[in-house]
């Protein structure tokens, strides 16, 4: 394979159509995307954007596909990095699948490239934005307040 | 699948050298078909397919269908888990107590 794909599952004791919201609904975003937030209309065509707690775009797009509570597909190019940016559009896809009593949720972000630095860069956030998540569905409070919490011990 | 029982599989998962080494295969190069593992592994196919089988259960491993081919991802989605159950947890009275000494050190030097 050429292109540089990562797939990251998790599995959260909720329904799809409350993830759909969780994924979709801003103020929800907010309180597991470390105040960030998306902004789009989540239908085929519309555009979408992520944006910073104070408002900058951090990254541009199209949603490509949407099927709710089932199936979305972002256009995602990063416009806040130059390098990240001179790397062009990714895509990303969210699936929702009803398992018993819980949904498994897959994220699989790709780039025609490799390697790439944004892969790199969107691969280490994803995990805790889904930690988060699944801990906002499943207790009601996020794990983590801060993408990187704690200083590093040196 | 209780909390506990997917803890206690997920510990067990990584309790296994052959299976840290897939892992490390899969963070080297993620989206690998089982030949490609194969190739980097002095076992057989059936363990390395055993063994995928068992990282698949526990969710660390996770693949997708390329036409006929099954590429297996690497999902650190419950490392992080572990690492906010069983490690930042313990780490932050040490970081703390670090910082004060930095603090009182400075101060008395200053």
């Amino acid at each position: 394979m050429a292109k540089s794909t990562f797939v990251y599952v998790t599995y959260i004791r909720t329904t799809p159509e409350k993830l759909w919201a969780a994924l979709t609904g801003v103020e929800f975003m907010k309180q597991y995307w470390f105040g960030c937030h998306c902004k789009s209309e989540w239908i085929v065509g519309s555009g979408w954007q992520n944006l910073s707690p104070d408002g900058q775009i951090m990254d541009d797009g199209e949603i490509l596909e949407s099927d709710p509570p089932r199936r979305l597909v972002i256009r995602w190019q990063n416009v806040f990095k130059p390098e990240l940016e001179a790397e062009g559009a990714s895509l990303c896809t969210l699936e929702l699948e009803p398992m018993a009593g819980a949904v498994k949720l897959s994220i699989t972000h790709s780039i025609e490239r490799e390697p790439s630095k944004f892969i790199e860069a969107v691969s280490g956030g994803w995990p805790k934005v889904l930690s988060n998540l699944k801990s906002v569905l499943e207790t009601g409070s996020a794990v983590l307040d801060e993408p990187y919490p704690a200083p590093r011990a040196r | 699948m209780t909390e506990r029982r997917n803890t206690d599989a997920l510990f067990k998962a990584l309790a296994d050298p052959s299976r840290r080494r897939l892992l490390d295969l899969l963070h080297a190069h993620d989206g690998r078909s089982l030949n490609e593992l194969c190739e980097h592994l002095d076992m057989t196919r059936q363990g390395v397919t055993q063994h995928l089988d068992i990282l698949e259960a526990v969710n660390l491993v996770a693949t997708q269908r390329r036409g006929r081919e099954k590429l297996h991802f690497l999902n650190p989605v419950p490392l992080q888990e572990i690492y906010e159950r069983w490690i930042a947890k313990f780490e932050k009275p040490r970081l703390k107590a670090l910082a004060e000494l930095k603090q009182r050190l400075e101060r008395t030097d200053g």
